[in-house]
């Protein structure tokens, strides 16, 4: 036995075995569970974005989506209109939720007149909602998010995600305490510029009762997480400031 | 225990207290330090740790016959990387929650050394049933010193466990914070990680002398 597993060619054939067997096993895995998956992923959408618009089943504390099994109805119930901005035409996708922003960003190459930017226009008691989906990076690996905003660019609720930020510290920015702070902030500063949100340190209103201060309170320990929301939203709302500028003048 | 001989019985306790893995071999300290901020990371680790050793060893102690030995480290790594992205893409597909709580985790657990360890100390030369019992009780030493950790650190840094607010609120000032108690932030800092297994290990090593080294 000990002779025969020595070998050189009893070694390479059993590492091609190995490599073929373990090869068609995971293959087989990911293909045969990958329909199910992306539909996890496309619900995980739709609700993340009802999330932004105040529709989910948030108690006292903490972030709770809305019911996965309810989420697509409630989807085509509040979400009335779906649409993609390229080069300032405006146009209606059905689809829009389903466009991935790093894919887009990566095809555009930094060209902002080449995006495909979605939006997604919510009905919820009378008001309107427009949310947004953005994406960046935090310290160790993407980050992203919705924000729903009213024809002002006021923002109405956010909510954020991550890949792979440290429990306890930059994977706080999906709980509600960080997330709540964003309701009523102003996108545009008082002469109507964009200006964004900062998540800043040294806040002088860490209770967040200044709505147009432009900044929310930092979490301590995650800063580089912090500035990257900051910077996403920045770089990324940003891009819609002319669809606003188009909704008031019209 | 009726169903195990004392040998066996051992393999499970022996790594639960005077063999631990990571208070004594000194193995898997990386993730230990990594995702003890919160209890919930850390039991979510533990159990995800748990079935990948049970399982890893039994594969392996399976193959021990016929896995040529100068490749057997890259046989290893192939078994515990196939076997986590398994259980990675079944939790997506049926947990998608948990999963998104776990995927942090899936890389920690391929270069987890106490999972290569146990392969190359204890599979490669122990038939499938005690490599089975081998692994779950590693797993469980570890899962135990990571949930005291996770228990301090989440406790003392967070004010909370499993996210509930058992010390009450620090903005509210409610409970303990009423009288003045602040949250240290430091605990959630992965320094304290390693002082958090540096007090255990103390405590251990003065309950039992014989484990201290000259």
């Amino acid at each position: 036995m000990e002779n025969r597993t020595d070998k050189n060619s009893y070694t390479i054939l059993f590492a091609i075995a190995m490599v073929v067997i373990v090869g068609a096993l995971l293959a087989f895995t990911a293909s045969s569970l990958s329909p199910k998956i992306s539909e996890n992923m496309r619900i995980e959408k739709q609700q993340n974005i009802l999330y932004a618009m105040g529709v989910n089943n948030n108690d006292a504390g903490s972030a709770v989506f809305v019911d996965t099994k309810e989420a697509p109805e409630l989807f085509s119930k509040y979400i009335t209109k779906q649409e993609v901005i390229t080069n300032g035409n405006v146009s209606e996708d059905d689809q829009a939720y389903l466009i991935d922003l790093k894919k887009d960003k990566a095809a555009a190459g930094g060209d902002a007149a080449k995006r495909n930017l979605p939006l997604f226009i919510g009905e919820k008691d009378g008001k309107t909602f427009y949310i947004v989906p953005i994406y960046g990076k935090g310290l160790w690996d993407a980050i992203w998010g919705y924000v729903s905003m009213n024809e002002n660019m006021v923002i109405q609720g956010a909510y954020f995600d991550h890949k792979g930020e440290t429990p306890g510290l930059g994977a706080n920015i999906k709980e509600r305490f960080f997330m709540d702070d964003f309701i009523g902030e102003h996108l545009l500063d008082a002469n109507g510029n964009f200006k964004g949100v900062d998540v800043a340190k040294g806040n002088a209103d860490p209770t967040n009762e200044d709505k147009t201060d432009n900044e929310v309170d930092a979490i301590a320990g995650a800063t580089i997480t912090g500035n990257g929301v900051s910077a996403m939203i920045k770089s990324d709302l940003k891009l819609y400031k002319p669809y606003f500028d188009n909704l008031k003048n019209n | 225990m009726g169903l195990l001989s004392k040998k066996d019985a051992k393999l499970i306790t022996d790594p639960l207290a005077d063999n631990n893995p990571i208070t004594i071999q000194v193995l898997g300290i990386c993730s230990a330090l990594a995702i003890t901020a919160q209890l919930k990371a850390s039991i979510v680790m533990a159990v995800s740790v748990l079935f990948v050793l049970g399982i890893g060893n039994v594969v392996i102690s399976l193959l021990r016959n016929i896995i040529p030995s100068k490749i057997r480290i890259i046989v290893q790594l192939v078994v515990v990387a196939a076997l986590v992205i398994i259980v990675d893409q079944v939790l997506k597909a049926f947990s998608y929650e948990l999963s998104k709580t776990l995927s942090v985790f899936v890389g920690l657990i391929i270069t987890n050394c106490i999972i290569m360890g146990r392969f190359e100390a204890f599979a490669l030369g122990n038939g499938p049933w005690k490599s089975f019992l081998d692994g779950i009780g590693n797993a469980l030493g570890y899962g135990v010193i990571l949930i005291i950790v996770g228990f301090f650190r989440e406790l003392l840094g967070s004010g909370t466990l499993l996210g509930f607010k058992v010390l009450g609120d620090p903005i509210e000032k409610t409970g303990l914070y009423a009288i003045g108690y602040e949250n240290n932030g430091f605990m959630l800092l992965s320094p304290m990680a390693l002082i958090v297994v540096g007090i255990i290990i103390w405590v251990q090593r003065s309950r039992n002398k014989a484990l201290i080294e000259d």
